[in-house]
């Protein structure tokens, strides 16, 4: 499974010299681009900076009130049953519906447990391979008006289902 | 639909911390939380800065386009109904790159116009073709190939390795692509038996 550590050390490298290589083979001023860009991202970021203040208040108010504590105990039985982290759970379902909520949940699991533990580890992977179901739903089919979407919110659940769970197994085989 | 949510959070910590007495506790939280979330935009700015520029200098390039212009044979087999050279073939494919690429901004118009085209053709316009399934299914497993904000959230929480997560999450996004694709073309061939 070194394969899989092995794309995560390489992809940055090769999609530098892919770009680059691709661009000055087109004549693009590589460096005047990427700093126009990087000044965009910087922009992003500022952007986004006054939600990640309130989600990360919001959540952060949460978990010192104990109330994730209760939640995790409640939902134990079920997840100690299944074998899935209870801890997870709340983030697992904010997931399909914010992008910003779940990123402030997610923050407060590296704080609590660390980055580099399993919990940390598995999170970040089910992060980077799923998706804002709802939100994409309701944005794209509004655009249209479409109301009946013939089994598109069971295939994407199928496919955020299958994200979570692989996501847990591929972080047990890497780290067990 | 966050402000109820958001207001939600708050109003729910401040009753469940009157019950379980962390009062204290919630008030260092609220602090504390809104410091390190501006410690953990500087951290961004950084990364967000690198990988935005460096995307800039592939689309300047060129390359979505490029790419989007090499994914014809596979559109044609995700949609079928569509025929060798529809309209909606650049704006899906736009779409498909810009997500695998991570380029939000670049991902949502071309999708949004990639719907309006199927929409066009649509004999019944409230109910969702079998090509927008297609297309809504696999945008929604996930198509990108860096998540470069959870790498920078990684290294603001201290991890050792901050992008050992790309690999393992890479592996994961390919399965479910597969597996939106394989859903959605059973279901395709189940409704054309039973009709």
């Amino acid at each position: 499974m070194n394969w899989i550590l092995f794309l995560s050390d390489m992809i940055i490298p090769v999609t530098f010299a892919g770009i680059l290589m691709y661009a000055l083979s087109k004549h693009v001023p590589v460096y005047d681009n990427f700093i126009v860009g990087a000044k965009e991202g910087f922009f992003t970021v500022f952007k986004i900076a006054p939600t990640i203040v309130g989600l990360m208040v919001a959540v952060g108010m949460l978990r010192a009130s104990g109330a994730f504590d209760i939640l995790s105990g409640l939902i134990s039985p079920v997840t100690d049953y299944t074998g899935f982290p209870s801890e997870a759970v709340p983030l697992t379902l904010m997931r399909l519906v914010s992008s910003s909520a779940s990123t402030g949940l997610l923050l407060d699991l590296f704080e609590r447990y660390g980055a580099d533990s399993f919990l940390g580890r598995f999170v970040s992977v089910m992060m980077s391979s799923t998706e804002t179901v709802f939100y994409t739903m309701s944005i794209y089919f509004m655009s249209i008006k479409i109301t009946k979407t013939r089994f598109t919110l069971a295939g994407a659940l199928l496919a955020n289902f299958a994200g979570v769970m692989l996501s847990l197994w591929i972080t047990g085989l890497l780290y067990p | 639909m966050l402000n109820g949510l958001w207001g939600g959070m708050i109003l729910l910590s401040i009753v469940v911390a009157l019950f379980t007495g962390n009062i204290p506790a919630l008030t260092n939280a609220a602090i504390e939380s809104a410091r390190d979330a501006i410690t953990l935009c500087i951290t961004m700015l950084g990364i967000m800065g690198m990988w935005a520029g460096l995307m800039t200098v592939a689309e300047k390039a060129g390359l979505v386009n490029a790419l989007a212009r090499r994914a014809r044979p596979l559109l044609r087999f995700l949609f079928p109904d569509l025929g060798r050279n529809h309209p909606a073939h650049e704006p899906i494919a736009t779409n498909f790159i810009a997500n695998i690429l991570g380029l939000g901004w670049a991902a949502t118009p071309s999708g949004l116009r990639a719907m309006q085209v199927m929409q066009e053709e649509n004999p019944s316009k409230d109910t969702a073709t079998r090509s927008m399934r297609m297309f809504m299914v696999i945008n929604m497993s996930s198509l990108q190939l860096v998540t470069i904000s959870v790498v920078a959230y990684r290294m603001q929480y201290g991890s050792a390795n901050p992008s050992e997560i790309i690999g393992p999450g890479l592996v994961v996004t390919a399965i479910t692509t597969v597996i939106a694709v394989a859903f959605c073309k059973i279901l395709d061939s189940f409704e054309r038996k039973g009709r």
